[in-house]
C-alpha cells in the first residue's frame, strides 16, 4: 500500500509529519473550540450525573477538526461509537447546529439527547449508533449511494478501536476497500483501551495498520489530540483521496480521558461520572492546559 | 418461486430507477438476468450479510430502494440486529428476500432451513412481511413492497397446484368454502390440504391464506365463520412459537372471539434427527400425507 506523506517511526508505527498543515491561527481556534466543547461536556457529563466522559475526551479533537476543520455542509458524519455523543451533541451546539439550552436536557427524562444517538431525531445524526460495528457499513451504504446518484459528497465516520472486534467491521472494511470508495474516510479512535481492558490484552489489534494496510486501505497515523498532526493528517488523506487509488483509514492515537489527570488512560473513564471535586478538578486542569498552550487566562 | 421473484424485479427495474439488487453471493443459475439488467446497480456484498443490511440502510437512506437476496436464515438471522437497528428503528424501505423458507431446502439440512424467519420478522417495528402462495402471487407481492413504505421481508418457497381459482395476492384471501372448519395458511403448505385428494375431509374445511404478518383488518367474513363453525385451523412451515397460530389466536382473542377447537399444525423441528426433501420434513411433522390427514380429520370429527 501507498504511505507517501509519512515518516517510519521505526517501531512499525507510521505517523504524519506534524507541524507543517494549518497556520498558527487556524490552530489555536480549533484549540478554542476543543476546550469550549469540552467545558459544554463535561457540564453535561456532571449534570447528569453520567458516565462515558473518557469517551468524549478521546475524541474531542477528532469531532472539532471534522466539523470546524473539514467537513463542507453537504458532508455525512456517522459517529459508530455513540458513546461519545456528549462531545457531537456539544459540537453540533457548538456550530448552532443544535439549541444549547438542549445540551441542559441530556438524560433527561422526555430528552431529545439520550446518552446514545437517537433514531431519527437529529438531521446531522442520520443514524442511532452504539451498538458497535454497525457504523462503516452504514457509512459505506451512504457514500456508495451517493456515488451511484454522482453526488460529490464527503463521508465521515469515526469507529472506536474497542469495536475493530466486530467482525461486521471488517465486512464493512473489505467493502470499502473493494469497491475503492475514496468518498469515505474512515477514522479510528485508537485509545487501546475497551469495556474491560486494554484493546492488546482483551483481543489484540495490532499491528493495526498493516492489518488495514493489507484490506487495502491508505494508512495514515495522527496524534488525535494534536491538531498540528490531524491537520497534517487531512492533508494525507485528501491528496490519497486525490489519487483515488485507495480509500483513508487515520488511526488516531489518543488518550482515553484525555486532558484529565485522574481520567487519562483508565477503564474507570468510560464508566464512572464526576463528583464534585472531580469535575472542579477537570474544569481546572483543562483551562490551565489551555491557558498554558495559549497564553489566555482560560478561567 | 425465485424465477417468478427474478422476472418480477426485472420488470419493476423499468419502472423505477430507483432499485438496487444486492445478494450475500447466492443465487448461482438464478439471478444472473437481475446482474444483466441491473448493471451497476446489482451489488454482490458476498458472504457478509450484517454488512449487506446496513449498507442497505445507508442507501436506503440516500434514496436507493434495495432487495437484498440470499438463503432465508441468511437474510433473516444472520443480521438481525441490523435489521431491527439500522433498518425497522430507522424506517428505512428495506427489502429482504429469502429463498427455501420454511424445509425449502430440504436436504440441505437444518443450517439452510428456516422455520423461526416469520416469527423473528413479525416481532421488528416497521417490518411487514409477505408470505405469497402461488407462483403468480410473487410478482403481485414484489409491487406491493416495492410500494410498501415499510420495511418487509418476502417469503419465498417452492409452490404447489392449487385447483381453485385464487384471487390475487393480498393480505387475506378465501380459497374455498367448508362445512365444519375454517383451515387458515401462511404460504404453500396450504395446498398440501388439496393434495390429500380427499373430497369429503375437504369439503368439511374452508381454506383462507394470510398473506401479510402482522397479522392485521382480519375480514369480516373469517371472523363470521369462525364464529360459526366454532373449529379453527392453522397451518404453517414454522415453528409454532411465534408463528401464523400465534398470531391468529391473539388477534381471534382481541376480538372477543374464543373458538373452543383450535389447533395449530407447524413444523417440529427434526424429531427423528433424521433428513430428508422439504417433502419428506413436512411429513414428519405432519404437515403433509397421511399425518396432515389424520390431524384434520380429528379435528373435524370433533
Amino acid at each position: 500500500m501507498a504511505r507517501d506523506d509519512q515518516q517510519d517511526l521505526g517501531d512499525g508505527r507510521l505517523g504524519v509529519a506534524a507541524g507543517e498543515a494549518g497556520t498558527a491561527p487556524d490552530r489555536a481556534a480549533l484549540a478554542m473550540r476543543a476546550f469550549s466543547v469540552k467545558k459544554r461536556f463535561l457540564a453535561m457529563y456532571k449534570r447528569a450525573n453520567a458516565g462515558h466522559i473518557g469517551s468524549a475526551l478521546s475524541c474531542a479533537e477528532l469531532l472539532v477538526l471534522l466539523k470546524f476543520a473539514w467537513m463542507r455542509d453537504e458532508d455525512t458524519f456517522i459517529l459508530s461509537k455513540g458513546h461519545a455523543v456528549a462531545a457531537l451533541y456539544s459540537v453540533l451546539a457548538e456550530a448552532n447546529i443544535l439549541d444549547p439550552h438542549l445540551l441542559d436536557t441530556f438524560y433527561g427524562e422526555g430528552t431529545l439527547l439520550p446518552a446514545l444517538p437517537p433514531v431519527n431525531g437529529i438531521s446531522e445524526i442520520p443514524f442511532a449508533t452504539g451498538s458497535l460495528g454497525h457504523g462503516l457499513s452504514l457509512c459505506a451504504g451512504m457514500a456508495l449511494g451517493a456515488a451511484l446518484k454522482g453526488r460529490p459528497r464527503g463521508f465521515f465516520c469515526l469507529t472506536s478501536d474497542g469495536e475493530l472486534d466486530a467482525g461486521s467491521t471488517w465486512e464493512a472494511a473489505l467493502f470499502v476497500a473493494h469497491r475503492k470508495l475514496t468518498n469515505l474516510v474512515w477514522l479510528i479512535d485508537r485509545n487501546r483501551i475497551q469495556g474491560m481492558g486494554g484493546t492488546e490484552e482483551v483481543l489484540a489489534l495490532e499491528p493495526l495498520p498493516d492489518k488495514l494496510a493489507s484490506f487495502g486501505f491508505h494508512v495514515v497515523e495522527a496524534d488525535g489530540h494534536d491538531f498540528a498532526s490531524l491537520l497534517a493528517a487531512r492533508e494525507a488523506c485528501r491528496k490519497a483521496q486525490a489519487a483515488g487509488t485507495a480509500p483513508v483509514a487515520i488511526i488516531a492515537n489518543t488518550i482515553k480521558g484525555h486532558g484529565i489527570r485522574y481520567m487519562q488512560d483508565t477503564v474507570a473513564s468510560h464508566y464512572l461520572p464526576m463528583n464534585d471535586a472531580q469535575y472542579r478538578q477537570a474544569q481546572d486542569e483543562l483551562a490551565s492546559a489551555y491557558g498554558a498552550a495559549t497564553g489566555r487566562d482560560a478561567r | 418461486m425465485r424465477d417468478e421473484f427474478v422476472h418480477a424485479l426485472i420488470a419493476l427495474r423499468e419502472r423505477r430507477s430507483d432499485l438496487l439488487f444486492m445478494t450475500g453471493d447466492v443465487g448461482y443459475l438464478a439471478i444472473e438476468a437481475l446482474a444483466a439488467t441491473f448493471g451497476d446497480r446489482f451489488i454482490n456484498t458476498g458472504v457478509a450479510e450484517q454488512n449487506m443490511v446496513s449498507l442497505a440502510a445507508g442507501l436506503a437512506r440516500e434514496g436507493h430502494l434495495p432487495w437484498l437476496y440470499s438463503i432465508a436464515p441468511f437474510v433473516v438471522l444472520r443480521p438481525y440486529e441490523q435489521i431491527r437497528t439500522d433498518v425497522c428503528l430507522h424506517k428505512l424501505p428495506v427489502k429482504l428476500v429469502g429463498n427455501g423458507g420454511g424445509y425449502g431446502y430440504g436436504i440441505m439440512g437444518a443450517t439452510h432451513h428456516a422455520l423461526e424467519d416469520i416469527g423473528a420478522m413479525r416481532v421488528l417495528p416497521n417490518m411487514r412481511v409477505y408470505v405469497p402462495l402461488t407462483a403468480s402471487d410473487v410478482g403481485q407481492a414484489v409491487a406491493l413492497m416495492a410500494a410498501d413504505p415499510l420495511a418487509n421481508y418476502l417469503r419465498l418457497n417452492s409452490v404447489l397446484p392449487i385447483p381453485d381459482q385464487v384471487a390475487a395476492f393480498a393480505p387475506w384471501r378465501r380459497l374455498k368454502p367448508g362445512r365444519s372448519t375454517v383451515v387458515v395458511g401462511a404460504g404453500p403448505v396450504l395446498a398440501n390440504i388439496y393434495e390429500l385428494a380427499d373430497p369429503d375431509l375437504l369439503g368439511e374445511l374452508e381454506l383462507w391464506a394470510a398473506g401479510t404478518f402482522p397479522l392485521e383488518d382480519l375480514p369480516r367474513e373469517l371472523l363470521t365463520s369462525i364464529q360459526a363453525k366454532r373449529r379453527v385451523v392453522t397451518i404453517e412451515e414454522h415453528y409454532g412459537a411465534g408463528g401464523l397460530g400465534e398470531a391468529l389466536g391473539q388477534a381471534l382473542l382481541s376480538q372477543g372471539l374464543c373458538p373452543p377447537s383450535f389447533t395449530s399444525l407447524h413444523a417440529a423441528g427434526y424429531p427423528s434427527g433424521r433428513y430428508g426433501s422439504q417433502r419428506w420434513h413436512q411429513e414428519e411433522c405432519g404437515l403433509a400425507g397421511a399425518g396432515l390427514r389424520a390431524r384434520l380429520q380429528k379435528v373435524v370429527r370433533g
